[in-house]
């Protein structure tokens, strides 16, 4: 093919892309008109029958909780699948202890003071963060995932204001692995426990509290954000760690 | 000014910038600083869903736009970069 003929040829898709989104935006509702039921429904009892003001909260672990409980799955097999496809292989050894000629000839720029000071003032801030928003969930905006996000994050500061070692002796594999599976299967578990009840799944049975908003309302909402925010920290600190630790591997010459 | 126009000239200004973002993100070369550009990418599309009154997704692109996926793509270049001993100094 030409460079001619793929001209054309790009001239008539890409017109034919314009035409129909030209037609497809022509067919849409007029800017920030909802014309579905379900808001509305939604906002009309979601407070009443959760106690959660966070109503966003309660749509994700409780009206469509089966549909989280799948996106939680997600997350805890790639963090599964990178534990398997990057654990260490024959032929590779820990970087932590290279060879004489190796460490001479390394060229790793020093941590500045600087970013190790503010890393070190902002680990505690951090953790608070995360832990405020995985434990909110019911009362403001916030929720497990980025709670648990942001708590991971704590570690890295923590990688990054001192050694690698550090950061593994406070956050060791076997930790991370069980805190990993309390919260995916803690998740679960509170759906079966439902059906032991003869309730459907992932039912709210939990006491909802009185005051609508606080930490202690909304039942299953708050107890299965606490859980989904250590599986994504744990699994988060996991994956992270695990590239860490690669970056620090050097894949032994095969000579 | 009413509170609705304040809210127009922020979704506005903020539709704005991440189109410019994103064209800043295509148009960058260099893998680390295009990780960089691109962090700040998931910063400014936080902001949009913020204009847009939904702080849930905000939150969520702020920790996987702006930390998460940046940090993977940190670590995953600095794995395939030649090890430090081929470069000379």
């Amino acid at each position: 093919m030409t460079p001619r003929q793929r001209r054309w040829l790009f001239a008539i898709a890409a017109a034919g892309l314009v035409a129909c989104y030209l037609w497809a935006f022509s067919g849409l509702p007029g800017f920030g008109n909802y014309p579905g039921p379900y808001g509305q429904a939604i906002l009309n009892h979601a407070i009443a029958q959760t106690n959660a003001t966070g109503v966003v909260s309660a749509i994700n672990f409780e009206y469509r909780g089966f549909d989280t409980v799948g996106e939680e799955f997600i997350l805890f097999t790639a963090a599964a699948g990178m534990s398997v496809v990057l654990r260490r292989l024959r032929g590779e050894r820990q970087g932590g202890t290279p060879s004489a000629e190796d460490a001479a000839n390394r060229q790793v720029p020093a941590t500045s003071s600087a970013v190790r000071v503010v890393s070190l003032l902002l680990v505690g801030p951090t953790a608070v963060i995360g832990w405020w928003l995985a434990t909110h969930a019911q009362a403001n905006p916030s929720g497990g995932f980025q709670g648990g996000v942001i708590l991971a994050t704590a570690f890295f500061l923590v990688y990054l204001s001192g050694e690698f070692i550090v950061f593994r002796r406070l956050s060791p594999v076997a930790l991370l692995d069980a805190a990993e599976a309390v919260g995916a299967g803690g998740f679960a578990a509170v759906g079966v426990t439902a059906l032991a009840m003869s309730l459907p799944y992932l039912y709210n049975y939990l006491p909802l509290g009185t005051i609508p908003g606080a930490v202690s309302s909304s039942g299953t909402i708050a107890l299965i954000s606490f859980l989904v925010g250590i599986e994504v920290a744990a699994a988060f600190v996991l994956i992270i760690g695990e590239l860490l630790e690669q970056t620090l591997l050097r894949r032994e010459e095969s000579s | 000014m009413t509170p609705n126009v304040v809210m127009d000239v922020l979704q506005v200004t903020a539709l704005v910038l991440v189109a410019a973002g994103a064209t800043l993100v295509v148009r960058t070369r260099d893998r680390v600083r295009l990780v960089l550009v691109l962090s700040a990418y998931g910063m400014l599309l936080a902001i949009l869903f913020f204009a847009f009154q939904a702080p849930d997704v905000a939150l969520s692109e702020l920790t996987v736009g702006a930390i998460a996926l940046p940090l993977i793509l940190l670590l995953a270049i600095a794995k395939v970069r030649k090890p430090a001993k081929m470069r000379k100094q």
